[in-house]
């Protein structure tokens, strides 16, 4: 689809749209509901820009896949649902580790296990932060629209490649399938972020060195640069080490490469707040239920805004805390049993009331459900 | 307690919502996304269509829900329905109850027979596909025809391109014939009901 072109898209085919956008041209992955129109659009689109789709044996593959891929040099993604992203969990820490940028889609369903294929929920909202095991920080974006999942799926592109880190997109079932009329980007309408290649030779190249901004360039494998990707801990040339002095500079440095320019990367949605006295938080769908509903309540005369996580992972802490500062009472909405509410928690005083309303029977919460909660709480 | 906030919210008047609901393999979610590429196309209106849809391929209960303003699209799926179709009679007695009093509804009457309310249109959709535009597969473009006759939420012209895009090759005059049946059917209806009063 050629830019500039408006067109009614599914938000799957919107994420894929932003992907290509971002310049993705390597996409494994093994369909599941309901992401598989990510996998399908891709295995179209990309053979039309030069890219290539593997469709693999499984999760497993995929993840392993878009990773080789990644550290050869291409911009890559893969799409999937929980059960996947749970099979995808192991090597994404391998990402964490090697540093190695990476998309990943979970468009979420219903779990644990198999779960809920055609249904929605948002329960993989702590997973993106710790899925995989060990210390480091991870980054999670969570779109609300179709529109929104094309211009948030290239932010996702622009951090992976900017902090040579894994970035977990949270769409749900609602939003992937939903469809919208949505604009292809004109080409310079948005910023496009690669990573920083070497300068240096390939005999004086450090694969891991510790720059002032902590982000290593990433020569592509085949360029000349010759070094070791290990997910042991490893030294600054990427050898695997057991040393007291080296092994916190490598875990410090995954997470000060991202906590240093957390402002960089937190990114809110802020409606109706001004004078509100009560704060409805929520992201992904849901966000979309509560401006229905804080628009309506505006209109009876109630003071209700608004904040919509667009960056959920790393928490915006800071911001939260500031924006609630006014209001009295907080309700934290999810499609889950209280995945957030919990960070909403750590940051607010006591003084502030806290209310869930939370939704995991497998359909979206309403407006409606909404405004009673407000009812309940005002 | 007592009510503070819930008997002072008005449903928000900008938004026109409509429901396409029947069972799996009716072609529920294929018409809305056409229509929603009818209305969606001129660039006038902001549409958001979603569907809500069984694991199975065929049977269960499927639908698929259309939002129309001119504004800013908030919450995507209805909230209180402006129109309803329903191709069976699950479906109606499903969904009935989420239209607006002063909403409209369109049955098919080929397989719908007790409906709840004497003010609807009934088209035998699924019966006039088969009989006469040549396949009952066509049911789902009979009843779009219907409800661009029944709404004028898109044009004739948008429509029949927007379903000539989707439909497979081959089926253009079966789909361009059902367009064209279910219009003139709701027209007829439309015409008797403005003549009774």
């Amino acid at each position: 689809m050629s830019n500039g072109t408006r067109k009614l898209l599914q938000g799957n085919a919107s994420c894929v749209h932003g992907a290509l956008y971002a310049g993705m041209r390597f996409f494994a992955g093994y369909p599941i509901t309901p992401s598989t129109e990510i996998a399908e659009v891709s295995s179209r689109e990309l053979p039309r820009v030069g890219g290539k789709f593997i469709q693999m044996e499984d999760e497993i593959g995929s993840i392993a896949a878009i990773i080789g891929a990644s550290i050869a040099g291409s911009k890559v993604m893969t799409g999937t649902s929980g059960p996947g992203y749970s099979l995808m969990v192991e090597n994404i820490g391998y990402a964490y580790m090697s540093e190695t940028p990476v998309v990943v889609v979970n468009v979420q369903r219903g779990g644990p296990s198999t779960g809920l294929p055609t249904k929605v929920s948002q329960s993989d909202t702590q997973q993106a932060r710790w899925g995989p095991h060990g210390d480091y920080t991870a980054i999670a974006i969570a779109p609300s629209t179709v529109e929104d999942t094309l211009t948030e799926t290239i932010r996702a592109f622009n951090l992976a490649e900017r902090f040579r880190t894994p970035v977990t997109v949270l769409l749900d079932e609602v939003i992937g399938h939903s469809r919208a009329m949505v604009k292809i980007p004109e080409e310079g309408e948005y910023e496009i972020i690669n990573r920083v290649k070497a300068t240096s030779s390939p005999e004086e190249f450090e694969a891991f060195e510790m720059t002032p901004n902590l982000i290593s360039p990433m020569p592509a494998y085949g360029e000349g640069y010759r070094y070791n990707v290990s997910g042991l801990t490893h030294d600054t040339h990427g050898f695997p080490t057991n040393r007291a002095d080296e092994i916190p500079i490598k875990l410090n440095k995954l997470r000060d490469k991202i906590m240093n320019y957390v402002d960089e990367i937190t990114k809110l949605r802020v409606e109706f707040m001004d004078d509100a006295d009560i704060a409805i938080i929520s992201y992904g769908s849901v966000s979309r239920t509560a401006l229905q509903a804080a628009s309506i309540a505006r209109q009876a005369g109630f003071k209700v805004g608004c904040i919509q996580l667009c960056t959920i992972w790393p928490f915006p802490e800071k911001e939260i805390k500031a924006l609630c500062e006014n209001c009295s009472k907080i309700i934290v909405g999810e499609l889950n049993m209280g995945q957030i509410v919990e960070e909403v928690r750590k940051v607010i005083s006591d003084d502030k009331e806290i209310h869930t309303l939370q939704r995991y029977d497998s359909e979206i919460l309403t407006p409606m459900q909404m405004l009673e909660k407000l009812e309940e709480v005002l | 307690m007592c009510a503070k906030l819930l008997d002072k919210i008005e449903i928000p008047v900008d938004r026109y919502e409509l429901r396409l609901s029947g069972s799996g393999g009716q072609g529920m979610i294929f018409a809305s996304v056409v229509l929603s590429e009818a209305i969606g196309g001129t660039g006038e209106k902001k549409v958001v269509q979603s569907q809500s849809y069984g694991p199975e391929a065929r049977g269960g209960a499927s639908k698929a829900d259309v939002v129309i303003s001119a504004n800013e699209i908030f919450y995507p799926k209805a909230m209180k329905l402006d129109f309803l179709l329903a191709m069976t009679q699950e479906a109606v007695d499903k969904y009935y109850p989420d239209l607006k009093d002063d909403g409209m509804l369109v049955v098919d009457t080929a397989l719908v027979t007790e409906i709840p309310t004497d003010n609807y249109y009934g088209i035998p959709c699924t019966y006039l596909a088969r009989e006469e535009a040549g396949h009952a597969m066509v049911a789902n473009i009979v009843a779009l025809g219907a409800i661009c006759a029944a709404t004028g939420l898109a044009s004739m012209e948008a429509l029949t391109k927007a379903v000539l895009n989707r439909a497979p090759k081959g089926t253009e005059d079966k789909n361009r014939k059902a367009l064209e049946i279910g219009y003139r059917e709701l027209m007829k209806l439309k015409t008797e009901k403005e003549a009774a009063k």
